[in-house]
């Protein structure tokens, strides 16, 4: 049964359809057509994207991806924990089950459709700007900002920082915590020196999973920053679609790929245990 | 009564999580039955965009367009995805191993962004016109990886000698992998064909790059709508299409109440 061949198929897929494009893409960067229509090789395309606009342009996804991540932590991470302790109180209680697909259900609605609603929520005379009109208040002005980005950001990631928390958070052994307490460490100590460390690979797989979408994006600036909004995945997109430089925008992915890889092995160094949430 | 304090400002997080995920998923249900077009202004209730739904071809095509490449590639990718789940057991050497798998990673790691206009420039390189086929190879592609992580588990859990000792006992091959190997992974499968399905539904940035012709999925369709503003009647469609997955789940958890297995829920 164990036969290397039935994994051909596989190999043969995955030369065609994910390492021969990647090598395009590369080569794609590093040509361009001479006057003649041959292919030669150039850095002008990278050297292209040396440029304080572009430069510029990367720093923000990464500054925007950053704030997503942080405050999908900070938002995610009493939540995973709350539902962890709640549901131990209920399964003491002899009670199955658990909230926590109550934060991966609206996944299943069309994302483009669920941030597209953000609008009719965020707009100048959208919902909540005539709650707002009710109850006496100046209107705001939420849609086309950075701020709507970054919300837009956390509404559609969020479930990817309580996951992998929880089921790290669900497999603390419950013993621990309790020797600690015997030990006479207060509840603040029994967080910093248990719960947070313990929990620390879930942290770090839920940050790379918030920021690597995040850092890519270009529909969730498009709908919730406007058509101007520019961010890295955006400059990508324009590259192929509508500026027709498929050159350029190879190097512009080829950047991102390289961005993506320093990124997971970031996460990785703090990561000291090396162990996996695996999400499957 | 400090703990009564704790658990209720609890409650009242989660709950307050909760409003913010589903705000816009309400919103968009109730504006399905809208009567008035026009987003953001109430005509009272009416179920006549339900009723137009099933007369627009533009939708009703790009309906068949997703479900059908999300049915395709979930079983194409689940079918390749467990031989080689299979197939990299029989790999000895590590190094060969970790190869394969960083490989078949790359898909699940890199961005949808990458992947998607690599799969443009691969077709457009050996002159593939953009349509269904390259949508469902596309899917396929980014689907096997999924399945393959889903099975390889539940392969490395597996005893190895339940199958030599079936064999011993005079069972054909295939008969022994049948009746021991496969209810034992069936789980990682059925994980694995979920995942890839749901994944294909949902997907837009790589069927934004993968197709083209006239070509469209929900998502697309969505995207080319967006600029004219959403028709109500995709509202009408998106609650029908939450409905079935909400009962579905339901059946699925009544189903596999008694089994420990709850992770095929847990995955969006």
């Amino acid at each position: 049964m164990y036969k290397k061949s039935l994994s051909y198929v596989h190999l043969i897929w995955m030369a065609l359809f994910v390492l021969a494009p990647i090598l395009m893409v590369l080569v794609y960067s590093l040509t361009t057509k001479d006057a003649n229509g041959n292919s030669v090789l150039t850095f002008a395309h990278y050297a292209k994207f040396v440029n304080p606009a572009y430069i510029g342009i990367l720093w923000k996804s990464v500054w925007i991806a950053a704030l997503a991540s942080a405050v999908c932590l900070l938002l995610g991470f009493p939540a995973a924990m709350i539902l962890c302790n709640r549901d131990r109180r209920r399964a003491q209680l002899g009670k199955k089950g658990s909230v926590l697909l109550l934060f991966v259900m609206p996944m299943w609605m069309n994302m483009l459709l669920r941030t597209y609603s953000w609008l009719t929520i965020l707009e100048k005379n959208g919902l909540l700007n005539n709650l707002l009109e009710a109850l006496h208040l100046p209107p705001v002005q939420l849609l086309y900002t950075t701020g709507a980005v970054v919300l837009g950001m956390v509404y559609n990631f969020i479930p990817f920082m309580i996951l992998p928390i929880y089921s790290v958070l669900v497999k603390i052994d419950r013993s621990v915590i309790e020797a600690a307490e015997d030990l006479g460490a207060n509840s603040f100590c029994v967080y910093t020196r248990i719960i947070i460390p313990l929990s620390l690979p879930g942290v770090i797989s839920g940050i790379t999973m918030v920021f690597l979408p995040a850092i890519t994006t270009f529909i969730i600036s498009q709908l919730l920053g406007g058509g101007q909004y520019m961010l890295f995945g955006n400059l990508i997109e324009q590259q192929f679609l509508k500026a027709d430089n498929w050159n350029f925008g190879s190097a512009l992915s080829i950047v991102m790929m390289i961005l993506i890889f320093l990124a997971m092995r970031i996460m990785n160094l703090f990561n000291k245990n090396g162990q996996q949430v695996a999400m499957f | 009564m400090r703990e009564k304090l704790k658990h209720g400002a609890e409650s009242a997080y989660l709950f307050l999580l909760v409003l913010f995920l589903y705000a816009p998923v309400v919103v968009l249900m109730v504006y399905s039955f809208n009567a008035s077009k026009s987003r953001g202004r109430w005509g009272g209730f009416s179920l006549k965009w339900y009723a137009e739904l099933f007369s627009d071809s533009a939708l009703m095509s790009a309906l068949y367009y997703t479900l059908a490449v999300a049915v395709l590639s979930a079983v194409i990718a689940c079918v390749i995805g467990t031989a080689a789940a299979i197939g990299i057991q029989a790999f000895k050497s590590k190094g060969v191993k970790g190869a394969i798998m960083a490989v078949t990673n790359i898909p699940v790691v890199s961005s949808e962004l990458v992947t998607g206009v690599s799969l443009m420039i691969l077709f457009a390189a050996v002159n593939i016109p953009l349509g269904f086929p390259t949508l469902l190879l596309a899917h396929i592609t980014f689907n096997i990886p999924y399945v393959v992580l889903s099975v390889q588990p539940k392969l490395t859990q597996l005893n190895r000698d339940l199958y030599e000792a079936a064999l011993d006992l005079g069972a054909h091959p295939f008969l022994a992998f049948r009746k021991v190997v496969f209810p034992e992974i069936m789980p990682g499968i059925i994980n694995g064909l979920l995942l890839s399905f749901t994944l294909s539904l949902d997907d837009f940035i790589i069927s934004f790059f993968t197709t083209g012709n006239g070509v469209s999925n929900l998502s697309i369709y969505v995207y080319s709508m967006a600029r004219r503003g959403i028709n109500p009647k995709i509202n009408a469609l998106s609650t029908i299409m939450f409905g079935a997955v909400m009962l579905l789940l339901i059946l699925i958890n009544r189903r596999s109440g008694k089994d420990k297995d709850k992770n095929i829920l847990m995955q969006g």
